[in-house]
């Protein structure tokens, strides 16, 4: 069956082919009928309709009026609680809305619900939720797959089509390695382009909301609707956002991509170095000029990542202490043991695993060997991009080395989990924008991802490239 | 000057370094909107962000920055164009987010000097380290439930400057002069409101003790003072507690200490097992603050005159004393009253020293004896000049003038209605005076006897038995040399 595009509905509502309702209603019966994949932390099918009702008897035109939307559990939203997929905040609703879901909800969207995540974002397999491991919508009966995370359950959401759009995160592929694992399209912007007010914080330098979608054009209109200046979060950017899906233009006769050599890795699988050669002759026939370009430092972003990021996670987390709001251990005999059992409680394996890393990595006497080293790396990586693009127009790669796994294969080695996001983190530590389209099969009928990496705020060249890319596929 | 402390074999020289802790006069906190106002009902003036809610970010107050680089100014001190806030990680039940944000590697004040003056007419520079901005913590409340802590949030996030001096201070006075001056100049700068008492300037004392020219011993930190007779009376206590140990064959841990007030006594906070990794980075949620010469510029022309220029200026236009001059703008109130004071009549430039006196001596005594301040005097400058112009031509002597100003105090009266009401006039009638030495000689023949066999000091006992005659309103000159031309008349 055929899904409908977001672009393609608001056609349909816009003649009144369709109601807000009925379209709505379609989408709840399938998020029902789908209950098995544990997309959803949070779903409540009165306050859906409730925002049916409050829509119907509003008359101004929103750009986005009745599209259903999908909420990753770690923006926080004031109709529904917001848990992080974390035990230490089960119960926590939030008395004021994120930036991005407030535009979505001043566009007219419609929250269906509050997707599942790895805990804080942390994970590549949405399997470290409290509230279970989401399955991949392509799964085979007797093999469920991974979704990718830490968005898994976004873009799980959009793959089985139980919203025509979704939001996630990116930290070090969050968006990106989801997207490919479910066969969906997925675009972390440029840092700075949409604001973090109000999202949860993992790694508070590499952190950045993102949209999923069915296709490149809806993203396009979703992730116009979102980014923006915010002056609560002064690391927003003050650009001006141009109207991604009106500026489309899928001819890129006369432009350079870029190819890192770097991204030939070892071990990658055969069919996803073959669907990268596909896209670079697809390109080709495009008349794209074809540029080998290096980017040396890459080999040391994922250690990079895996220090920056755990140590900024192990202070933003600091505030899950069982004090203000959130869980908070029964067995107190002291403020020492509050914290200490509330946290131990109230956190899950992989969150600790990363607290007790940034922690480490951050102490006196290891600060200069491995924080500031890693300060001093990510800028080189930063600079090896910025050299490169100045001989590209954008940069293909893979998005990640392999399909869907199955759900439980990498549960118990971390090292191997973290190398997931090879493809992913260099991107954000630069951060660069960059998009996930699908792109081809393996040979068990998986989806596979291509990369697509642009210049800072370059978000239109990405689009474009990846609309071409995603036309000539189909 | 022996700033040495005897102990049982030798003397020792005290080492301190202060790091004062002083809340920026603002209305809003350092990172979010909230309200600064002090005793307002416990968390009623917490944001989002000052509870550390998921999702939350701290924003600048430009306001803050711009009063602590007027502080940095005042404490002449360089300004940095670069600055940045860190990170400084622990866990309290009273810090909301788990860490502080402040600057560490780069803060946004360097180097500076302020100067302290003593009694003698000397003067001594205590050099400033930097200064940083950083969030303050809120409060824990032990008090409240036999078996629970509440925690007030309403400080949580005000903006804090930490001024960090060298070890330069060598005794206990120069430790209260130096945080006096601060105080002193930040309310120049109305920059801190220096309330002491709600802890809007508290210090950290860092204290060693060595043999004079040794090396700096091992010091010990003592914590969160918030008056400086408390800075005293801690220094001494660990001074003398440093050296019983040196003395005794032991060596000084370094420690962070808490000071009793009741008891006088400091003890070790914690141990060194539970002494924290702050574990400092850069807060990725902010970035640096960069600040062109062009603000600077902006914010050293808004600054007023501040206590040493305004001590030069005095010490030149009316020839006071360095120390005169230091006390007289220690606090801006006592220069603006000085000022009003003495620009009240043309004459009074004349008399400064003497308006001096009256401001500092006479007039601080009733005032202090009152407990009322010299912001709200009952005797406004008007009234002073006016009673020290009086001085000044001879009309009343200064005697019979503290009398005034006591009746000025407690009437509100002028001092020309009070000497005019009671007929205090100086008597200044050389014919009048003679009358009554005349009588006071006559009636005295043997004291004149004594007097004239070679007892200069009865001179005093003539001089008060004419003033009694007078009820004191005699010119003392005119009848100090009356009385004297009439005795030796008599020889």
């Amino acid at each position: 069956m055929p899904k409908s595009s977001l672009k393609q509905t608001l056609q349909d509502l816009e003649s009144k082919k369709i109601s807000i309702r009925e379209l709505n209603q379609d989408y709840l019966k399938r998020i029902k009928e789908k209950e098995n994949l544990n997309v959803f932390i949070h779903f409540n099918e009165e306050n859906v309709l409730k925002q049916i009702d409050n829509l119907e008897k509003d008359n101004s035109t929103k750009k986005l009026k009745g599209i259903p939307i999908a909420i990753k559990d770690l923006f926080c939203t004031k109709s529904m609680p917001t848990t992080a997929a974390s035990k230490i905040l089960e119960n926590f609703n939030p008395t004021y809305e994120s930036f991005v879901t407030q535009k979505l909800l001043d566009e007219g969207s419609i929250f269906v619900g509050k997707t599942n995540l790895d805990e804080f974002a942390m994970g590549s397999a949405t399997n470290t939720s409290f509230f279970g491991n989401t399955i991949n919508p392509l799964s085979k009966e007797n093999e469920p797959l991974a979704p990718g995370g830490s968005s898994g359950g976004s873009a799980a959401a959009v793959a089985a089509d139980l919203c025509l759009g979704a939001t996630g995160t990116d930290t070090g592929g969050s968006i990106r390695q989801p997207a490919s694992f479910c066969g969906v399209v997925g675009i972390k912007p440029t840092y700075g382009l949409c604001s973090r007010w109000g999202i949860a914080a993992f790694a508070s330098s590499l952190d950045q909301a993102g949209v999923f979608s069915h296709n490149v054009e809806d993203a396009s209109i979703l992730l116009e609707s979102i980014a923006g200046f915010d002056q609560r979060d002064s690391t927003s950017a003050k650009v001006d956002i141009p109207n991604y899906f009106e500026n489309l233009d899928d001819d890129l006769n006369g432009k350079t991509v870029g190819i890192p050599k770097e991204y030939s890795i070892d071990g990658t699988p055969m069919e996803i170095s073959q669907i990268w050669e596909d896209a670079i002759k697809v390109l080709e026939k495009k008349g794209v000029k074809i540029k080998n370009i290096s980017l040396p430092h890459t080999k040391y972003a994922l250690p990079t990542y895996y220090i920056i990021a755990p140590a900024e996670a192990s202070s933003n987390l600091a505030r899950y202490d069982g004090v203000k709001y959130g869980f908070r251990s029964d067995e107190i005999n002291s403020l020492d043991e509050m914290y200490e059992n509330t946290r131990a409680q109230g956190f899950g394996r992989e969150v600790k695993r990363r607290i007790l890393i940034g922690t480490y990595v951050l102490s006196a006497g290891y600060y200069d060997a491995y924080y500031l080293k890693a300060q001093k790396v990510r800028k080189l990586i930063a600079d090896d991009f910025n050299k490169a693009f100045k001989e590209c127009d954008f940069i293909v790669t893979p998005t990640a080395p392999s399909a869907a796994f199955p759900l439980n294969e990498k549960q118990n080695d971390p090292i191997k989990m973290y190398l997931n996001d090879v493809f992913t983190v260099p991107a954000s530590l630069a951060g660069l924008p960059g998009i996930s389209i699908p792109f081809g099969k393996d040979k068990n009928n998986l989806p596979l991802g291509i990369q697509i990496l642009g210049k800072h705020f370059d978000e239109q060249q990405v689009f474009n490239a990846a609309v071409s890319l995603e036309r000539s596929y189909e | 000057m022996n700033n040495l402390i005897k102990g049982e074999k030798h003397d020792w020289e005290m080492v301190i370094g202060l790091e004062i802790h002083a809340q920026v006069k603002s209305n809003s906190k350092l990172f979010s909107s909230s309200s600064t106002k002090f005793g307002s009902s416990p968390n009623s003036q917490v944001s989002l962000v000052d509870a550390a809610m998921p999702g939350m970010l701290p924003v600048i107050n430009k306001y803050c920055v711009e009063q602590a680089v007027k502080t940095g100014v005042g404490l002449n001190a360089k300004i940095n164009n670069y600055s940045v806030f860190d990170r400084k990680n622990y866990f309290y039940a009273d810090l909301p987010q788990g860490y502080q944000i402040s600057q560490y590697k780069y803060p946004i004040v360097g180097e500076g000097k302020v100067t302290i003056d003593f009694k003698d007419g000397t003067s001594k520079d205590i050099r400033i380290v930097r200064l940083h901005l950083e969030q303050d913590a809120g409060k824990s409340l032990h008090d409240q439930n036999p078996s629970k802590t509440y925690v007030d949030l309403n400080r949580s996030g005000v903006a804090l400057m930490e001024i960090v001096s060298e070890p330069d201070i060598r005794t206990p006075d120069e430790a209260g002069m130096y945080i006096s001056k601060i105080r002193s100049i930040l309310m120049y700068l109305d920059t801190c409101d220096g309330n002491m008492q709600e802890g809007s300037l508290r210090a950290d004392v860092n204290i060693s003790v060595r043999k004079p020219g040794y090396e700096y011993g091992t010091r010990c930190e003592i914590k969160n003072l918030n008056s400086i007779k408390f800075i005293k009376q801690a220094i001494n206590y660990e001074a003398k507690r440093q050296i019983e140990i040196l003395e005794s064959g032991g060596s000084i841990e370094q420690n962070t200490m808490l000071f009793n007030t009741s008891t006088g006594k400091t003890r070790p906070m914690r141990n060194k097992e539970e002494a924290h990794d702050y574990r400092y980075f850069p807060d990725p949620d902010l970035l640096p603050l960069e600040i062109s010469e062009e603000e600077i510029g902006k914010i050293k022309s808004s600054i007023p005159e501040l206590p040493d220029e305004l001590k030069n200026k005095f010490i030149e236009t009316y020839k006071l004393s360095n120390y005169d001059a230091s006390v007289l703008t220690a606090e801006k109130q006592t220069s603006d009253y000085f000022n009003e004071t003495i620009n009240s009549d043309p004459e009074l430039k004349n008399y400064a020293k003497i308006v001096v006196n009256w401001i500092t001596s006479e007039l601080f005594s009733l005032l202090n004896k009152n407990n009322q301040d010299l912001n709200n005097s009952p005797v406004s400058p008007e009234n002073l000049g006016q009673l020290i112009k009086l001085i000044s031509t001879n009309e009343i002597s200064g005697k019979i003038a503290k009398d005034v100003l006591e009746d000025m105090f407690s009437s509100g009266k002028t001092a020309r209605q009070i000497v005019d009401e009671k007929g205090l006039q100086q008597v200044t009638d050389q014919g009048e005076i003679a009358k009554v030495i005349d009588e006071v000689i006559a009636e005295n023949p043997k004291m004149v006897e004594q007097y004239l066999a070679g007892k200069d000091k009865l001179l005093g006992f003539f001089v008060g038995q004419a003033m009694k005659l007078t009820k004191g309103k005699a010119n003392p000159k005119m009848l100090n040399d009356i009385l004297k031309q009439k005795l030796n008349k008599k020889n």
